[in-house]
């Protein structure tokens, strides 16, 4: 009776006491609640403009509404002169190159390739009237469309193919009565349809972002947060926040998850820690494209085939343009998952004039910097675009190709159909030389992948990274992550270890078992 | 003539140390091993949570087991000394077999056979330490402190994890050894019921020999 309580008292007590001390402390959730408060004041505009006088008629000619905004807004029109959504390019210092001035304006990518000589179709979505070639005046503020982003009454259209002029016919006195702040729609007018149509390019950046569930996308969804995309992309003087790393270069402006939630957002340290190496998104964006599919893939080099002399499509069963004789193959994913890289918030871009190396079988159409050892790194999840795009095989460049023209006859590929007058008209309007040799190379594209945030219950769990097999970051392997990254030689010494001690003991016991038997007989 | 006598051989606080100890090491190896991805049991999270307040444990364990053997000077139990080593490696190959007597008799002031002295000091100075230092270091290389997250310098988590899993293939062959071991006593249960009760059945002669000295 005693031996039993004093087994009780010194081995189970203890341990019962232990193990109701290693439970887990309650959570506290004070940070999110606070904003979840501070965001729910909606805005209420110091200005209606249909009170007005300057806007209370109509207007013929669109640049004429820009004017009457300067005329009250005095500097806002140098403001926007001043701005990568104007210029199209920015000034960076990129490690290698040096000072560049690089953007959309004159960069290559593998989705439509880029705008030049393709301005007047590709420039719809640029924040101006009429940037239909090289001699557009990008000096003159009266070129500013205000509305595209400005426009409240969602009634405001820009024509396909007329350089950034509305679509003819617009009530223009109602339209500009209704300007304010902008909204989800205005900048989803340009940044959901990039690459040609909804969700083609980013794979976070769709129109469902307009009334996206609390699943789809916790920050913009009316059930949750209800944000418009300024609230992150915080704007002073035209200036926004964000950084696009198909154009950006450099660490600068960027709209981050820490803006609002602080760098140490969990209530578990562990969680916060995991913040120096792994950026919010890679656990908070498990998968991205949840309501529509994404492209993954554009080979251009099975384009201009035809079926009895007649360009085709081919479409799935979910409405994916699988084909098109004007810009050939795609590949779509939904629910995709997104590959993760290391990335310290600067980029270099394989600019057109950089000479193809004979031994690259692909080309980077960016490059994300950063590794393990780079303390200013962190591990973000990336859309990878894969590619296959024409360059000179002689002069080894990539080939900027002539896409579209109002007419037939003028080298447009999506026009004539023809690969060597798109080439070489592409060519010619940017001033470089094509040697009218060409062949198709591949190549890779990253895209960062910041929207569609999760409910929190949905981010990844430690096993989706923490697991010897298959995990998530299996691609990273400069970082000691937990249960994924092992030293062999230490795991076979000790399982080794284990296996003699368990065979010596079995042994020993055996022996000693087969002598007290002989000394019984 | 050998009598045995019944002898108060560990303190309540000695059994205490070493239950706790051992369910904690126990208990360590297996959230442990659950980290290092070889299985899974918890769940990752909780494995982490569970393997951390144990050690935490462990260590407030230790420090009072340090401050025990200092006071009651019990830490002489584990002065190492080469003299009949041979003959209790001996003892373990062959004399077992044999059904010889134990070369070295266990009494009050030698609860330890000279092998026993021998590992169990190597744990105390190089093992445990090891294990305390690079689980510290794998815990605190990183750490939130007053609203920031600080790195205590050394950033190098491969080699601080291999020193600590290396560490625990080693503890855990100790456990095995050590589980097994403990039945060679007099019969097979008399150490595990001396350990659990305090009270284990010694040969008189150490009395003998204890008076002579005096």
């Amino acid at each position: 009776m005693k031996n039993i309580a004093t087994f009780l008292l010194t081995v189970v007590l203890p341990i019962v006491i232990i193990t109701i001390m290693l439970r887990d402390a309650t959570k506290d959730n004070t940070l999110l609640d606070n904003l979840r408060e501070e965001y729910a004041i909606p805005h209420i505009p110091s200005v209606d403009h249909s009170k007005h006088a300057e806007l209370q008629r109509d207007f013929d000619d669109p640049h004429e509404i820009t004017a009457t905004c300067i005329s009250c807004h005095t500097e806002r029109g140098s403001e926007v002169l001043a701005n990568a959504h104007w210029n199209w390019e920015r000034e960076a210092y990129i490690e290698g190159r040096g000072v560049t001035y690089l953007g959309k304006r004159n960069l290559v990518n593998n989705f439509c390739t880029g705008i030049l000589s393709n301005e007047a179709t590709c420039n719809r979505c640029h924040i101006g009237y009429g940037w239909f070639d090289d001699g557009f005046d990008h000096n003159n503020p009266y070129n500013i469309d205000c509305l595209i982003c400005h426009d409240n009454s969602g009634l405001y259209d820009k024509a396909r193919g007329m350089a950034g002029y509305p679509v003819p016919g617009l009530d223009f006195q109602t339209i500009v009565q209704q300007v304010g702040r902008p909204e989800k729609d205005n900048c989803g007018y340009c940044h959901f349809y990039g690459g040609g149509g909804n969700n083609v390019k980013h794979g976070d950046l769709e129109n469902a972002l307009l009334n996206a569930s609390w699943e789809t996308d916790v920050h913009m969804s009316a059930e949750g947060a209800n944000l418009e995309c300024i609230d992150c992309h915080k704007t002073t003087n035209h200036q926004m926040l964000g950084r696009y790393y198909g154009v950006s270069s450099d660490n600068t402006m960027r709209a981050t998850c820490e803006e609002c939630h602080t760098s140490l957002p969990h209530t578990t340290k562990t969680l916060n820690e995991h913040a120096v190496t792994v950026a919010c998104q890679t656990c908070h964006i498990p998968v991205y494209a949840k309501v529509n599919p994404t492209k993954m893939h554009w080979d251009w080099s099975t384009a201009t085939d035809r079926i009895d002399g007649e360009p085709y499509e081919i479409i799935d069963t979910l409405g994916n343009l699988l084909y098109t004789s004007i810009k050939g193959d795609f590949h779509w994913v939904q629910n995709a998952i997104p590959g993760y890289t290391w990335f310290n918030g600067t980029a270099d871009h394989h600019l057109i004039s950089d000479v193809i190396s004979e031994n690259d079988s692909i080309i980077f159409i960016n490059t994300l910097f950063g590794d393990a050892a780079d303390p200013g790194a962190r591990i973000y999840p990336v859309k990878v675009h894969t590619g296959r795009q024409p360059y000179d095989t002689e002069y080894r460049t990539i080939i900027q190709a002539k896409l579209w023209d109002q007419q037939p006859g003028m080298g447009a590929l999506w026009v004539d159909l023809e690969w060597e007058e798109a080439l070489a008209a592409g060519m010619e309007y940017i001033g470089m030389p094509f040697s009218g040799e060409y062949d198709f190379i591949d190549s890779k594209m990253f895209l960062m992948i910041n929207h569609m945030v999760s409910p929190a219950e949905q981010a990844l769990q430690c096993e989706d990274c923490h697991t010897r097999r298959g995990g998530r970051l299996t691609a990273i392997n400069d970082v000691y992550i937990p249960a994924q990254t092992t030293n062999a030689a230490i795991d076979h010494f000790g399982v080794i270890m284990l296996l003699m001690a368990t065979a010596g003991v079995v042994l020993h016991a055996l022996m000693r078992f087969l002598a007290r038997k002989k000394r019984t007989h | 003539m050998k009598q045995m006598k019944m002898v108060y051989l560990y303190s309540r606080y000695e059994r205490f140390w070493h239950w706790t100890q051992a369910f904690l090491i126990l208990f360590l190896a297996l959230t442990g091993f659950e980290i290092h991805g070889s299985y899974r049991l918890f769940g990752f999270e909780n494995a982490v949570h569970l393997h951390n307040n144990a050690a935490y444990i462990l260590i407030v364990l230790i420090i009072f087991t340090i401050f025990w053997h200092f006071t009651t000077g019990e830490w002489r139990q584990y002065l190492p000394t080469g003299k009949n080593l041979k003959a209790q490696l001996d003892y373990y190959i062959t004399g077992i077999f044999r059904n010889a007597p134990h070369p070295v008799k266990k009494t009050i002031l030698s609860k330890l056979n000279p092998m026993q002295r021998l590992v169990y000091l190597g744990l105390k100075i190089i093992f445990i330490p090891v294990m305390v230092l690079s689980g510290l270091a794998y815990m605190l290389y990183r750490y939130q402190y007053d609203g920031v997250i600080h790195s205590s310098g050394f950033n190098d988590l491969y080699l601080i994890a291999s020193i600590h899993t290396l560490g625990a293939y080693i503890l855990l062959a100790f456990v095995i050894v050590h589980v097994y071991l403990i039945t060679t006593g007099h019969s097979l249960t008399s150490n595990l019921r001396a350990m659990i009760t305090g009270w284990e059945a010694l040969e008189e002669e150490t009395t003998d020999k204890e008076t002579e000295q005096k």
